[in-house]
């Protein structure tokens, strides 16, 4: 069986939640990887939505958070400021899910504009939830394109400080560094990919981690499970 | 804030309710968090022209994309613009990036900055307290202060209560006195009724008695202005257990709101 770039991706975020106890996803690839995982690889998983579902049990992937299966399967819903004040601020959930339209060399985000905030290039949706969900959840991922265009040496706006415990491109896997201060390193390459290539796609001098690893193929399981998802 | 209100809701038409208590300039909240989005009371506020208005919400959505896009927006308040699992929304944006139909001023916040204000808001209370903002580029250029815990000496974010001129918001049903149930994915609707200092919910019934429902919210007639029937109110969004969200809807919006005139098109035909 032949994967994609992207489904290799989304089976990597899947495998990093296999011991999370509840994971904060918003819609995209995150929303995908954390189902999957709770399809064949964390069966507990909690799932977690903005939108107030807690514990949804989506069987097809969601187009918003908001949609009905997930208000449907979930353990409870609730409101809007009892997520943020009573489930997200306190650290109950384990895992932050974080997508971004930038990505700098430490982690941190940009989804509200490229350009000038007053004059900009490209308006993007803004924060959301992404600040406090980095800030209150134990652990940030960021699941993200490799390209220079979204690994930057410098945000044009930060909507989200954080330091991820690891970012999981399409290329490969971001790792912060103890001895670099905690710089994003690149620790595992996905098969086929060679650590110049995600270099050439990296706005800043990406450091490759001496001991690299190269992410164990995609099984016949991960990918049957991950088609079976795709197609409903 | 809200402390003269009818002692029970007008049930009122929906052209009526509109008229009575959304003027121009006014600032307006349209809430449901994906969920239960007022769509028919939006169409309405554009049919009848109205200009200059604050708009605000969390996740302004499609609906927004056509209030700003017809030229009801003077200023937006919001924490996320955009189209959820499918992209931008093309008409704010071209407010925001080219001035098109008229400037728009924006006011953004974090989700949980937000939900904070708007219970701020319904409690009457200045401000809402959190741990958030700091960090951000946001703090130079939204409405958030620092504050330090008196207890602790925490360094804790303030943002200042929303109190909107009038709230809508879209639920499944209310009763002949006003009193309203929504269920599903409840969002902020209650908490931006009950700061606001007019409301009008439409509901998808008016029923002679409210059954008690799982995760019921109840909104009693006593803190609503107005009440106007709108089934499918809320469609493209939707209302649980009545109504399906239209996904197919959200992502041929993507393609007919690139284009001004494309959007102004389907708006005159559709809405108008």
């Amino acid at each position: 069986m032949s994967a994609s770039r992207g489904d290799v991706q989304t089976i990597v975020a899947a495998r990093h939640l296999a011991d999370a106890e509840s994971v904060f996803i918003g819609v995209g690839r995150p929303s995908t990887a954390a189902i999957l995982a709770r399809a064949i690889i964390n069966p507990d998983l909690v799932l977690v939505y903005e939108s107030g579902t807690i514990g949804a049990k989506p069987t097809r992937i969601p187009l918003s958070i908001g949609d009905g299966e997930l208000a449907a399967t979930a353990d409870f819903v609730v409101s809007v400021p009892e997520m943020f004040n009573y489930w997200i601020q306190p650290g109950r959930v384990d895992v932050a899910f974080l997508g971004a339209a930038q990505v700098d060399p430490r982690g941190a985000l940009n989804s509200t504009v490229i350009g000038d905030y007053a004059a900009p290039k490209t308006r993007l949706p803004g924060a959301g939830g992404a600040p406090e969900i980095a800030r209150g959840c134990r652990r940030v991922m960021v699941v993200a394109p490799h390209s220079k265009r979204t690994f930057v040496e410098r945000l044009d706006f930060v909507t989200t400080p954080t330091a991820p415990v690891a970012v999981i491109t399409d290329l490969g896997v971001l790792e912060p560094s103890q001895a670099h201060d905690g710089e994003l390193v690149l620790t595992q390459v996905h098969p086929g990919v060679t650590a110049d290539e995600a270099r050439e796609a990296t706005g800043w001098p990406l450091r490759v981690a001496d001991d690299l690893r190269e992410t164990s193929a995609p099984t016949d399981e991960e990918l049957t499970a991950l088609q079976e998802l795709l197609s409903r | 804030m809200a402390t003269k209100r009818a002692h029970s809701a007008q049930l009122l038409a929906l052209s009526d309710a509109v008229a009575s208590l959304v003027h121009d300039g006014d600032s307006v909240a349209l809430e449901g968090f994906t969920h239960l989005i007022p769509f028919a009371a939006g169409h309405e506020v554009i049919r009848q022209g109205r200009r200059d208005l604050e708009l605000i919400r969390m996740t302004p959505d499609l609906l927004y994309d056509q209030m700003v896009g017809m030229g009801c927006a003077r200023k937006l308040v919001f924490s996320y613009a955009g189209n959820p699992g499918v992209g931008s929304l093309h008409r704010l944006r071209d407010a925001v990036e080219h001035g098109w139909p008229t400037p728009l001023e924006i006011e953004e916040h974090s989700h949980a900055g937000m939900a904070n204000r708007y219970a701020a808001g319904a409690s009457n209370l200045p401000f809402g307290l959190l741990r958030g903002y700091s960090g951000t580029d946001l703090v130079a250029h939204t409405n958030v202060k620092f504050v330090e815990c008196p207890f602790t000496g925490e360094e804790l974010a303030a943002v200042p209560a929303l109190r909107p001129d009038v709230a809508i918001v879209h639920a499944q049903e209310a009763d002949r006195r006003g009193n309203v149930q929504l269920w599903g994915i409840p969002g902020v609707q209650k908490e931006a009724v009950l700061a606001a200092s007019r409301s009008l919910v439409t509901v998808e019934r008016v029923v002679d008695e409210l059954e008690p429902r799982a995760g019921g919210v109840i909104i009693p007639g006593w803190c609503v202005d107005a009440i106007a029937e709108a089934p499918r109110g809320a469609y493209p969004s939707y209302a649980h257990g009545l109504t399906e969200r239209d996904n197919d809807f959200y992502k041929a919006w993507d393609k007919l709101s690139r284009d001004r005139d494309e959007f102004l098109s389907w708006m005159k035909e559709h809405v108008l």
